[in-house]
């Protein structure tokens, strides 16, 4: 009764055949992503070198590792890479951390006191529409130099980790929640045997939103007021014209959101895998 | 017709008084149920059916305390409900397991709600799943189940706060005719076996009058108690058929028809 299918005791040929053809087709889409790569750093090597186009606005992809290595160095005037690189890394890990506690627990609140909900509702949807990025220069007058960054990285990810989070609480089937009532559960047991564990799912397509622009709003806050950061390191050479610098810190950044979205990806599956 | 008076000397397990629902809305109020009286004795099985829409399930939820009447009252041996009740066991229409939850802490989340002993809990958890055949599967997972199998589970997740009263909301609406009929025979074995009183919402007259003594039939929104009936099948040893035997008896076919023109005269009214 049990709902295992039994193996087949030989693959036939037919199905031999179609796992060739699959294995084919994971090939091909492997193969032409790695050639879009390649056709994209090839030009951005070739077009600057061949005068296409002026070198001092795009640098080389080549000048990147030789750059990464110098910046390595830390200099009186600028510290390491690796310090500037651990400090965006460290800002955007406490913002988004930070959105989901919040988050969650002010989801929580609107989901238990329904007529919270209803009277801040359209100063959430709002505060979500508003473009947060026009508040760095307020935040670094209020809050200086270091905490204007990790208020900017909480600010530009918390609010849409509250909508999507209760709207993730509203989703729960109510039977569940009904089922719970018939044993006589308190609303905070509703909330913590039943609303949460249902709301995993919601959770972390929270998550993979909130890292993301936690990560903007990091680099932003940076702009306007660091002297340690990626995002700083993009001004700074910007402004010395040097755009290896730029691209360098840029490159890095995708890096960054490439392993963040992976490292997700990896606790979705951990989590998944269990039900 | 309506002749199925419990015995008037023992009290009744599960008592309405008058009782009346109103829903309110912003366009007006509603009469979901309109002066419902009626007496369950212990250990009796009784089966509500009505058209839908006639709020026959949630008399069940004012049974359980999770829906507060407009009028009258709910009593309970004896007491007035106020609210959800150990006394009382309910199951829904589906099984609602939680994904994820194994078979075994699904089983026990009532016993985790009201603060049980959880290690009784869970020897009794253990106990029913391995008695309805579900003992190897304690650790899996609902989805490795089939829905007969997780219909049972939900049956034990009932059963294992040991309520006296079993209130069940069509709870074989979601499985296949056959497992259907397999399991309303395990179901009535059960809980004839644990001496409980039970009260079976459905809107399957089959299923009515093979598994219950007494049918109350609702009428159309305003639900109201139309008729009711007792359901007798003579039978040589002195107990009860198990359901699907009862749909072979030859009372069964009387009933039915019985039943089904008081719904069906209902339809055209």
């Amino acid at each position: 009764m049990s709902k295992v299918d039994a193996p087949a005791e030989a693959p036939s040929p037919q199905y031999l055949a179609w796992l060739r053809q699959q294995r084919r087709n994971r090939l091909t889409v492997r193969g032409s992503q790695f050639i879009i790569l390649v056709i994209f750093l090839v030009l951005w090597e070739i077009l600057p070198r061949a005068q296409l186009i002026n070198p001092l606005f795009t640098s080389y992809p080549s000048a990147i590792w030789p750059t990464f290595v110098e910046m390595l160095q830390a200099t009186p005037q600028q510290p390491s890479i690796l310090a500037h690189t651990w400090a965006t890394v460290l800002a955007t890990v406490v913002g988004f951390t930070a959105a989901m506690v919040l988050g969650i627990a002010i989801a929580a609140a609107l989901w238990r006191w329904d007529g919270l909900y209803k009277v801040v509702d359209p100063y959430l949807v709002v505060a979500n529409a508003m473009p947060k990025i026009a508040f760095v220069p307020i935040f670094y007058i209020w809050l200086g130099a270091v905490l204007s960054i990790y208020g900017m990285s909480l600010a530009i990810s918390l609010f849409i980790t509250i909508l999507m989070i209760y709207s993730g609480f509203q989703g729960i089937d109510p039977n569940r929640v009904k089922l719970a009532q018939t044993f006589g559960a308190t609303k905070w047991q509703i909330l913590t045997k039943v609303i949460l564990p249902g709301s995993v799912p919601t959770l972390i397509a929270t998550l993979k939103v909130n890292a993301g622009l936690s990560l903007v709003g990091v680099v932003v806050g940076e702009f306007q007021s660091a002297n340690l950061g990626l995002g700083y390191l993009v001004v700074y050479g910007s402004q010395i014209f040097k755009m290896n610098i730029v691209m360098t810190a840029v490159t890095i950044l995708a890096i960054v959101s490439s392993l963040m979205y992976l490292a997700i990806s990896w606790l979705e599956n951990a989590i998944m895998r269990r039900r | 017709m309506p002749d199925a008076a419990p015995a008037g000397s023992v009290r009744p397990k599960v008592e309405l008084r008058g009782v009346g629902l109103r829903y309110f809305g912003l366009d007006g109020e509603t009469e979901a149920l309109k002066d419902i009286s009626l007496q369950i004795a212990p250990g009796e099985f009784t089966a509500i059916i009505g058209p839908s829409g006639c709020g026959k399930s949630t008399l069940l939820s004012l049974i359980a305390g999770i829906v507060e009447p407009t009028e009258g009252s709910v009593l309970v041996d004896g007491a007035a409900v106020s609210g959800p009740s150990r006394k009382v066991g309910y199951m829904l229409q589906q099984d609602y397991l939680f994904e994820w939850r194994s078979i075994l802490d699904n089983t026990l989340l009532g016993a985790e709600i009201q603060g049980a002993d959880m290690r009784q809990a869970r020897e009794r958890a253990t106990a029913l799943l391995t008695r309805y055949g579900l003992g190897q599967f304690l650790h899996h997972l609902p989805r490795q189940l089939s829905g007969g199998m997780r219909q049972r589970v939900a049956l034990a997740r009932t059963l294992c706060t040991d309520p006296d009263v079993i209130l069940l909301d069509e709870p074989f609406s979601a499985l296949d005719s056959q497992t259907r009929l397999a399991l309303a025979d395990e179901v009535v074995e059960i809980l004839r076996r644990e001496r409980k009183t039970a009260i079976l919402v459905t809107h399957d007259i089959g299923e009515a009058v093979s598994m219950t003594e007494r049918v109350i039939v609702m009428s159309r929104r305003p639900g109201r108690v139309r008729s009711e009936h007792a359901i007798r099948f003579a039978s040589p040893d002195g107990h009860r058929p198990a359901p699907f035997a009862a749909r072979n008896a030859p009372e069964f076919n009387g009933y039915f028809n019985t039943l089904w023109k008081e719904l069906e005269v209902h339809v055209e009214g």
